[in-house]
């Protein structure tokens, strides 16, 4: 072999080489992430997942975690900011490995699961030590007795009604009863045009509208799906609550395309004056008059029963914070967690996201300065906030499941009444 | 019977180590092992490990989100293929399946046919299959909001025809909504390819056949099938596979319903995993898919090797 011939095979061979070294470095670089807390000289950084910072005014968030670590010097927080679907498989994969961050950024939906497997911590003895008083707390959620999440804040769902289509159907305030609500729905129904009298979401991709819009109804009338922490599907609340959305179906006052429909798209049919009431999130308003500054709409209670006289229970979604049981900081993540629930930055949070505070003594600026907004708190003190899908097992997969039987019997194949039962037997396994 | 006897190494070779021949193949054997190296490692950590992991996962109970995992055996293949809701599925995806590949293979080929007519200039030629490509082009959540819009009870396909239809709300009408969406996606990719197969075509053979008296469409089915028979059945095979496996069209239109009506092993498998939280039965099903799409798979890979 010549010398040239020789050192090109070299060179060829170092070259295989270096590409086999190069890609196992690649791999490798790839299987180690860096994960949880660490520490340093005494200081400490923990890491906080949450989809809350890019729902929020930029860099609003940042400064208030800013504030935290001005006033806990030795304390690092480490934001980790992604959309809902991903915080929420991040947590999930990071449960499954061990390595969740040490604040948790969670959904009433996900709090079982979690508490199930053990990864997120009892948060009474952490706060008790970090020295918070936890009666300030509008509500805790809780898994066996222990408090696993807290609500910071609360986006509640009042009815939203048009203004306009009301008053061109003859009616002259929004509906307080399920009758007047339904002789509403008929009224603006039969004016001439397209506009439907409600709007139901009946999406099994984003199956919420069962929680939003069907059990929004028997909770209303203080009515509840479970019976001693366990499914009771076919209860009275819920019979009649059913029974009175598929009264409307039949009538035909609900807005046409329920099964495939989410959220996103019942806010669209009312914006655009397609739809006189929904039953909505707070959160919507502003988008709403962005989106259409001319539409006329109010903000009221959502309808009770005929005969009801007791305090309502208004739905709500949170975002709630927890603790890993991983954590090698729960110190100062539960102070995070204080921090963030103490009335001044509770109310500054809840500002932010146009949203109600976790904290009794915490009032948002925007129900001084905005009538709608007042409102609608006025309607949060009156009642009680009213979620009983938060902290069941697979939440989500309950409502779809329903949402499944519930599309079922409306489109003539079953009865309401066998809808609830099939429901009440797929409830049973998942719990 | 005879004794075997050792032969006693060399002392030369021992000296000098294996003769140069054999040291340069070992040189090269490992020159070639060194070059395949990434793939292969690459292969193995993407591709083997994963699929090893879901088979295991596939015959234990409460994996992934609990420590406490124990063999449960055949369980959750039983309680997969017992699940009416599978079968459904299985069903769904069958219809979708089969019935999009075939639209796409007749589509395709019209289209095809038609760019590659002499009647077309060059110029119109290249405007029309910019044009036809265009679906071919998008994202499924493109694809899939589109169509939302279009065909939203409010929408323009309504307005146009005058009706109030909810194309994909209408458990009768979901499926096949779907399946046409998803033919109005995927039916490019067979244009395209057929194009460049009918453009292969050597003009004797037309030629030849025309001087015989062949009419257009005996030349149809004597020629350009003929012609095409490889890429067709490639196609096909790889069209099924892609369409069998459709989840995101299916999941940001519908989610499976209304109902169960638009219910795809894919979307099933999803569910079963990221709603149930059910590691265990997704991976199941997971198998189960690999084992369906296995079949095509080997079908493919013997046509190619045949056509080699």
């Amino acid at each position: 072999m010549s010398t040239h011939r020789r050192t090109r095979s070299r060179a060829t061979l170092l070259t295989g080489i270096a590409t086999t070294a190069a890609s196992i470095i690649a791999l490798t670089a790839c299987g180690s992430g860096g994960s949880g807390s660490e520490e340093a000289g005494g200081d400490v950084t923990i890491e906080f997942a949450q989809w809350w910072e890019p729902e929020l005014p930029d860099g609003e968030f940042r400064s208030l975690i800013d504030t935290f670590e001005e006033e806990n010097p030795g304390i690092t927080v480490d934001l980790v900011s992604g959309p809902y679907a991903s915080t929420k498989e991040q947590l999930f994969a990071g449960a499954a490995s061990g390595t969740m961050p040490d604040v948790v950024g969670l959904d009433g939906a996900w709090v079982s699961d979690f508490a199930e497997q053990g990864v997120i911590a009892d948060l009474t003895p952490l706060l008790e030590d970090a020295g918070f008083d936890d009666s300030q707390l509008v509500s805790q959620v809780k898994v066996d007795d222990s408090t696993y999440m807290v609500p910071v804040v609360n986006f509640v769902y009042p009815m939203f009604t048009n203004d306009d289509l009301l008053s061109q159907a003859g009616v002259s305030a929004p509906p307080e009863t399920r009758t007047e609500f339904s002789d509403a729905a008929k009224s603006i129904s039969d004016l001439d045009g397209d506009a439907s009298g409600w709007v139901l979401p009946l999406s099994l991709e984003a199956p919420n509208g069962v929680q939003n819009d069907v059990m929004s109804w028997a909770w209303a009338s203080g009515g509840t799906m479970l019976k001693d922490g366990q499914p009771d599907l076919t209860n009275d609340d819920v019979t009649s609550a059913v029974d009175f959305i598929g009264g409307m179906w039949d009538d035909g006052v609900i807005a046409p395309g329920s099964f495939t429909m989410k959220e996103q798209d019942k806010v669209e049919e009312f914006t655009n004056g397609r739809v006189g009431m929904m039953i909505d999130s707070l959160a919507h308003i502003n988008l709403i008059r962005e989106t259409n500054p001319d539409l006329k709409f109010s903000i009221s209670a959502v309808p009770a029963a005929d005969d009801y006289t007791g305090e309502r229970g208004i739905p709500y979604a949170s975002w709630g914070i927890g603790v890993a049981e991983n954590s090698e900081n729960k110190d100062a993540a539960a102070k995070l967690v204080s921090f963030l629930m103490s009335e001044d930055t509770n109310s500054e949070l809840s500002t932010m996201a146009n949203a109600f505070p976790g904290n009794t003594g915490s009032v948002p600026e925007f129900v001084e300065d905005d009538q709608l907004f007042k409102t609608a708190f006025d309607i949060y003190q009156a009642g009680y906030p009213a979620n009983e899908f938060v902290g069941l097992p697979v939440a989500e997969e309950l409502m779809r499941q329903l949402g499944a039987q519930l599309q079922s019997a409306f489109d003539g194949q079953q009865s309401l009444s066998e809808a609830l039962e099939k429901a009440q037997t797929e409830w049973e396994g998942e719990f | 019977m005879s004794l075997r006897t050792v032969t006693p190494p060399d002392p030369q070779t021992l000296l000098q180590g294996a003769p140069p021949r054999k040291r340069r193949q070992l040189r090269r054997a490992g020159e070639s092992y060194g070059f395949l190296a990434p793939t292969l490692i690459l292969l193995f950590v993407l591709m083997i490990v994963p699929i090893v992991m879901v088979i295991g996962y596939s015959f234990q109970d409460n994996v992934i989100l609990k420590s406490s995992s124990e063999f449960a055996g055949a369980d959750n293949y039983v309680t997969v293929l017992t699940d009416p809701a599978f079968w459904k599925a299985t069903g769904n995806t069958v219809f979708f399946s089969t019935v999009s590949v075939a639209v796409h293979l007749v589509l395709g080929l019209t289209f095809a046919m038609l760019l590659n007519s002499p009647l077309i200039s060059v110029t119109s030629r290249a405007i029309f299959r910019a044009l036809y490509v265009l679906p071919w082009l998008f994202t499924a959540a493109v694809i899939a909001v589109l169509w939302r819009m279009l065909l939203s009870p409010n929408g323009i396909v309504n307005f146009l025809l005058n009706t109030d239809v909810e194309w994909l709300a209408d458990p009768q009408l979901a499926l096949g909504t779907v399946t046409f969406i998803n033919i109005w996606a995927g039916y490019p990719f067979f244009m395209v390819s057929l194009l460049a197969g009918l453009q292969g075509i050597p003009q004797d053979l037309h030629e030849a056949a025309s001087i015989d008296g062949a009419s257009q469409v005996q030349r149809f089915w004597n020629v350009t099938i003929p012609q095409l028979r490889p890429i067709i059945i490639s196609l096909l095979l790889l069209d099924l596979i892609w369409t069998s496996q459709q989840f995101a069209l299916i999941w940001l239109t519908t989610g499976g319903g209304p109902i169960d009506v638009t219910e795809m092993l894919s979307t099933y498998t999803y569910k079963l995993a990221f709603a149930n939280y059910d590691f265990s039965l997704a991976a199941t099903a997971a198998v189960l898919i690999l084992l369906m799409s296995l079949v095509l798979a080997v079908l493919y890979v013997r046509h190619q090797k045949a056509r080699d």
